[in-house]
């Protein structure tokens, strides 16, 4: 072994040309200007935000309603947040179902085609959804909506408006359509890991008579649960971040509710800015990049979690 | 030997194993049926078809509730969770038949010579048209792709063939995975805030969308290429050092041109995905009636901001500009599935023999 060493220090050091260094250090600044590029927005934002997060009620000229950053931001987060979970609630189950259908139940030759089907929900822009929730949803809900306060009235999810009636525009119908938004990714994440399952367990599980549901049970989702639940966050991230079905569908009025059909909802931050920045000036608009920077965190955060799972998982499969 | 063979029971033994047993015809039977029953409650008329296709469904429970008669406990639980999961991607495919049905319904009747060559300048009422925001939608994303594409490009052959794995590029990875999840409107506050420092407060400019685009697009393309990168086989890499190439001209060489059709799928696919992006465009290029060219000055259209204006701000009398907005949406969602189109063309017909 001594000897090999000896030979490699005498060998001749490789040659670096020009060329060489110039493609380096081309590439390596190239990766860490994307570094930078994350830096530079947590700075700017700040940089922007500051004199948003500082300023006093009466600086905004009633533009936040007699409040400061505070108590201005807490009812967007409580809307984000809210509006977000609802999404995932109704569409984590409806991916797991759908990633599964995909995986273990359609015919094989099928199978990569359906996938493609489903992609194409998140081909369709984002402006397109809002567009749809706001003329054709909203509509078509209103009835339901309405059944729902009816009968289910009690509930203090489904009270409705005070004065009776329903909103079609509420924000039920905006998490609708997120769910709908964040049903592809958490499918396609759902559908990967659902595959790598061990062949083996799947047929140790069959071969002892487990029915097809069984051997789901048994051998897919214990090996899939980090992995649904990091989709899961990863759908959450997106459900967070999401502006234009929010801003076209939800009439907001800064609240903070749990009454899912009526027509006082809080609103959410990305929404919130998408409706107000283009008419914005002076210290509001300062006001509004400091939420950004709230949402950029919370997201941050969300994904942060999301990923650092996954990560885990990759050495724990590695192993498999 | 000479033992004498008794009958064996065949026939009994099989109707004992068929007894607890539906038929294998009968799911597609129970499912035929429902399907029938509902196409003819809705051509006879009493149903809409969206109650037509709850009443189906509800039909197709026959089978788990005949499997539980007749099968028992365990086979009925299969049986319900297989309908389960069919359900759940039949109901996926609800959203996205209604929202093309819906946009090329509404969209089609739009689309005439005028609206892709007019703007919406001294445009009151009918009339008028999206040219403006055609021309900025190209104009920024394809900014937009000159700035990410090459950031990306070298940041993938940095993670595959110079980080190999250090801190750095493990780094690297770490954030692009974050990046992928910046909501797309704070891209567009950080654009705004960045080029307020340039060009004072209250800034609108084209140049602006394309850099929020970018970082949008950035961490997209860098894992497509790197995806494609890693696929390249060693022996290439190896053949090519043998010869005496420098590292670099290997790369661009022959790592580069092997990967080239993933490489252009990815980077398409990544375009697809920004340039229905509203919010960010929202913020940092505007809203403006007129044509603009300039990337580096004033407000400039794009289709999905057009389309957010038209609809959710239509002035009086709103019929004209919300038809409009549908007819961008049609447009932008063809531009979409176009370029999905030629991601897929590009990968099936240039990728390298053997992995079709």
């Amino acid at each position: 072994m001594s000897s090999t060493t000896e030979r490699e220090k005498q060998a001749p050091r490789p040659v670096r040309r020009p060329g060489d260094r110039i493609f380096e250090g081309l590439s390596t600044s190239a990766g860490i200007l994307i570094l930078l590029t994350l830096l530079g927005v947590a700075i700017f934002l700040t940089l922007e935000g500051l004199p948003g997060i500082t300023a006093s009620p009466d600086d905004l000229g009633g533009k936040t309603g007699g409040k400061n950053f505070f108590a201005y931001v807490w009812p967007l987060v409580f809307g984000t947040v809210w509006a977000a979970v609802i999404a995932l609630l109704i569409a984590v189950p409806v991916a797991i179902g759908v990633a599964l259908y995909i995986s273990h139940y359609a015919p094989r030759r099928l199978s990569s085609t359906l996938g493609y089907v489903i992609d194409l929900l998140a081909a369709v822009p984002s402006v397109v959804y809002g567009l749809w929730g706001l003329l054709f949803l909203s509509r078509e809900l209103a009835p339901f909506y309405q059944w729902l306060a009816d009968h289910l009235g009690f509930i203090p999810f489904f009270a409705g408006n005070p004065s009776g009636g329903v909103s079609a525009n509420s924000i039920l119908t905006a998490s609708l359509v997120l769910a709908v938004m964040v049903l592809p990714i958490i499918t396609a994440i759902c559908r990967e890991i659902f595959l790598q399952t061990p062949r083996l367990h799947e047929e140790a599980a069959l071969a002892l008579g487990a029915t097809r549901w069984e051997m789901v049970r048994l051998s897919v989702f214990p090996y899939a649960r980090s992995g649904i639940v990091s989709a899961s966050m990863l759908g959450l991230g997106r459900a967070l971040g999401e502006t234009m079905a929010v801003a076209m569908v939800l009439s907001a009025s800064g609240v903070v509710t749990f009454n899912l059909i009526g027509s006082t909802n809080p609103s959410t931050i990305a929404a919130n800015i998408a409706l107000q920045f283009p008419e914005a000036f002076g210290t509001f608009t300062n006001v509004l990049i400091a939420t950004g920077l709230v949402l950029f965190v919370i997201t941050f955060a969300a994904n942060f979690v999301a990923r650092a799972i996954v990560e885990r998982r990759k050495d724990f499969s590695g192993a498999n | 030997m000479t033992t004498t063979l008794q009958r064996t029971p065949e026939p009994d033994l099989q109707r004992e194993l068929q007894e607890h047993q539906l038929p294998t015809y009968l799911p597609k039977a129970i499912l035929v049926g429902a399907v029938l029953a509902g196409v003819a409650l809705t051509v006879a008329g009493p149903l809409s078809i969206a109650q037509a296709v709850i009443v189906a469904w509800l039909l197709t429970w026959a089978l788990p509730i005949a499997s539980r008669v007749v099968e028992g406990g365990r086979k009925a639980a299969d049986r319900t969770v297989t309908l389960l999961v069919a359900s759940a991607f039949g109901l996926a495919l609800i959203p996205l038949g209604s929202i093309l049905a819906l946009v090329i319904s509404r969209g089609g009747p739009q689309l005439n010579a005028e609206f892709f060559t007019y703007s919406m300048r001294n445009v009151v009422g009918e009339g008028g048209g999206i040219y403006h925001a055609l021309v900025g939608t190209l104009l920024i994303t394809a900014a937009a792709t000159v700035i990410s594409v090459p950031i990306g490009l070298f940041t993938a052959i940095y993670l595959v063939e110079y980080g190999a794995g250090n801190r750095l590029s493990r780094w690297i990875t770490f954030l692009v995975d974050v990046m992928t999840g910046i909501p797309s409107i704070v891209a567009g506050l950080f654009a705004y805030a960045l080029f307020v420092i340039f060009f004072g407060e209250g800034v609108r400019v084209g140049i602006g969308g394309a850099v929020a685009l970018a970082v949008l697009m950035v961490p997209i393309v860098v894992r497509a290429c790197e995806e494609m990168l890693k696929l390249v086989p060693n022996e290439l890499r190896e053949a090519a050092f043998a010869l005496g190439v420098p590292k670099w001209r290997t790369v661009v060489k022959v790592v580069l041109p092997t990967a080239i059709s993933g490489i252009v799928t990815g980077v398409t696919l990544a375009i697809a995905r920004v340039i229905g992006e509203t919010a960010p465009l929202l913020i940092i290029a505007g809203l403006t009636d007129s044509v603009n060219f300039n990337l580096f000055s004033e407000r400039m259209t794009t289709l999905p901001v057009f389309t957010y204006f038209s609809v959710k701000f239509p002035g009086v009398p709103p019929e004209a500009s919300i038809d409009r907005g549908w007819g961008a949406a049609l447009v932008l969602i063809i531009i979409v599935m176009l370029l999905n189109l030629v991601a897929r063309a590009v990968s099936y017909f240039f990728s390298p023999k053997g992995e079709r």
